[in-house]
């Protein structure tokens, strides 16, 4: 391969990258218009609240518990050692309210959620149901992505707020059962260890991640080419899109905490 | 009144409308006929803004289109029902849901009112009974009369068929050809009708258009297309495999051995 070619690759890759960037905020700012304008499409936004919320919080609970009771013990490893296990409480809260809760739980819903709005919205598109939306003067992101959307940034802090506090009742199996902790010993710690700031960190990272899901989904659905194949191809491309984007925006926003506002 | 001029449309570097002209008046049914990705439907979905032309001009109503914005196209599109190819009924919505579509997005009615109205769609095209069925329920033709039943709630000015008849049963079918001339007689309604049947277009027709190579080779009544001497036309319209279509396409379908 040349160097002139590889240029002209990465070139296009370039390209490619800033228009698809370019697509989502446009997607963006049409959703942002469609939620301000009237009629609104009260009904389905609770219809898709209710599919993101009960259908996701099983799973996320289980993961968040397991991490809460994974936490502990590896901290336990490393504190016994310095006679420090008081402290775990404080790492295990700190660590779920401000990283792992929102982070997993956006992961959860972007593999189980923005999966399914994709293919949704893809077997739509491919179907003709868009053009039919369209022909029926309906416009497909008022009528699809708004209520997506909207479902999504309502209840993936409210999933968040859900794991956070299971994850710390993981964290006390371990350190009452295991490292003989006291129950309000384990409480009182990780009440004096939580700033009300830490939870709202967490909380706003997750509603940008429910803007990613929903834009990502509903994007990879509305431009799906190619019948079933091309839906199942658009499905796959949505998730791990989704994941990087989840995963870079919270180093952005970990990194804009730790140094802008130094905690 | 649909007036194209000049509609140029390219997908990639493959040319579907070349320098289309084609003129529907008020209250007419105008059949097209074509080979299969003749682009036919690429017509349909531009004249309803489906699909925005490269070039050239699509007036509906007076009213220049091609380069309205979308809000604007919404109140053009309120005139016009679009059956389409393949039915694209809302399939998260019950066959009620689909039919009445119009009615709750744009219309403050009462339950009982659209109901009922939803019933006489349904009626007209031969259905009763089936307003709580998912369409994933319903055969390929009872999704196409359901996607007609739709448009005809809508009570539009203008409708473009795409194929109503395909996958239907003759009985059905003819009945669907009926309820296309009652449009016409009674409504003034204005149609175009893309099918592959000759004789439901020899049937319904005010006129036919035959679509060949991106632009119109023919137009007039049933009659002179009937007894053309086109020789593609001709070859269309009897249904021949052999003849200048083929042989311009170098195509040998194949002979078994
Ligand atoms: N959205 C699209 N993108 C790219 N090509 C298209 C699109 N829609 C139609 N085409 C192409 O245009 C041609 C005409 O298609 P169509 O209008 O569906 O044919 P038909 O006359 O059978 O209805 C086909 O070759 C099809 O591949
Ligand atoms: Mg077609």
């Amino acid at each position: 391969m040349t160097t002139i070619s590889l240029f002209h690759r990465s070139g296009s890759w370039i390209f490619n990258f800033v228009q698809y960037m370019g697509e989502l905020a446009l997607l963006f700012m049409r959703t942002l218009y469609w939620i301000f304008v009237p009629s609104y499409q009260g009904g389905r936004f609770l219809e898709q609240a209710k599919r993101i919320g009960p259908g996701s919080f099983l799973i996320s609970a289980l993961v968040a518990f397991f991490v809460g009771m994974i936490i502990a013990l590896q901290m336990a490893y490393l504190m016994v050692k310095l006679s420090a296990e008081i402290y775990i409480p404080n790492v295990v809260a700190v660590s779920l309210t401000r990283e792992l809760a929102p982070v997993l739980t956006a992961l959860i819903v972007a593999g189980r959620i923005g999966a399914g709005i994709t293919a949704e919205i893809g077997s739509m598109t491919v179907t003709e149901q868009v053009d039919a939306l369209r022909a029926f003067a309906t416009d497909p992101v008022k009528y699809l992505v708004v209520p997506r959307f909207l479902g999504l940034i309502l209840m993936l802090p409210l999933l968040t707020v859900f794991a956070d506090l299971i994850g710390i009742f993981g964290g006390y199996i371990i350190c009452v059962l295991k490292l003989s902790i006291s129950p309000a010993m384990y409480l009182n710690m990780v009440v004096q260890s939580l700033a009300i700031k830490d939870i709202v960190t967490g909380l706003i990272k997750t509603i940008f991640f429910g803007i990613i899901i929903a834009l990502v989904g509903c994007h990879q659905g509305l431009t799906v080419k190619g019948g079933a194949e091309g839906v199942g191809r658009a499905t796959t491309v949505s998730v791990v899109r989704s994941f990087i984007f989840i995963i870079v925006t919270d180093c952005i926003f970990t990194t804009m905490f730790y140094f802008v506002f130094n905690q | 009144m649909i007036e194209i001029r000049n509609l140029c449309k390219t997908f990639g570097h493959q040319p579907v409308l070349n320098n289309l002209d084609l003129t529907i008046k008020t209250g007419e049914t105008k059949v097209m006929i074509g080979r299969s990705g003749v682009g036919k439907s690429v017509l349909l979905k531009s004249i309803i803004g489906l699909i925005r032309p490269d070039s050239g001009s699509i007036k509906v109503n007076g009213i220049e289109v091609t380069r309205i914005s979308e809000k604007e196209y919404n109140k053009v599109r309120m005139e016009i029902g679009m059956v389409f190819q393949g039915g694209a009924l809302f399939d998260s919505m019950t066959v009620g849901e689909n039919v009445a579509f119009v009615l709750n997005e744009f219309m403050d009615l009462d339950k009982k009112t659209i109901a009922d109205r939803v019933a006489d769609s349904l009626a007209l095209v031969g259905l009763k009974g089936v307003e709580n069925l998912m369409p994933s329920n319903l055969s390929g033709g009872m999704k196409k009369r359901v996607s007609l039943a739709r448009v005809l709630c809508m009570e539009p000015q203008i409708i473009l068929y795409d194929e109503p008849t395909s996958e239907i049963d003759p009985i059905t079918a003819d009945a669907i050809n009926n309820l296309i001339i009652e449009l016409r007689d009674k409504l003034r309604v204005t149609s175009i009708v893309v099918t592959h049947d000759m004789n439901a277009a020899y049937k319904v027709a005010d006129s036919i258009a035959m679509f060949y190579h991106g632009h119109v080779i023919a137009d007039g009544t049933p009659d002179e297309i009937r007894n053309t001497s086109h020789p593609v036309v001709r070859q269309f319209i009897h249904g021949l495999a052999q003849g200048p279509i083929t042989e311009d396409e170098n195509l040998v379908f194949g002979h078994v051995k």
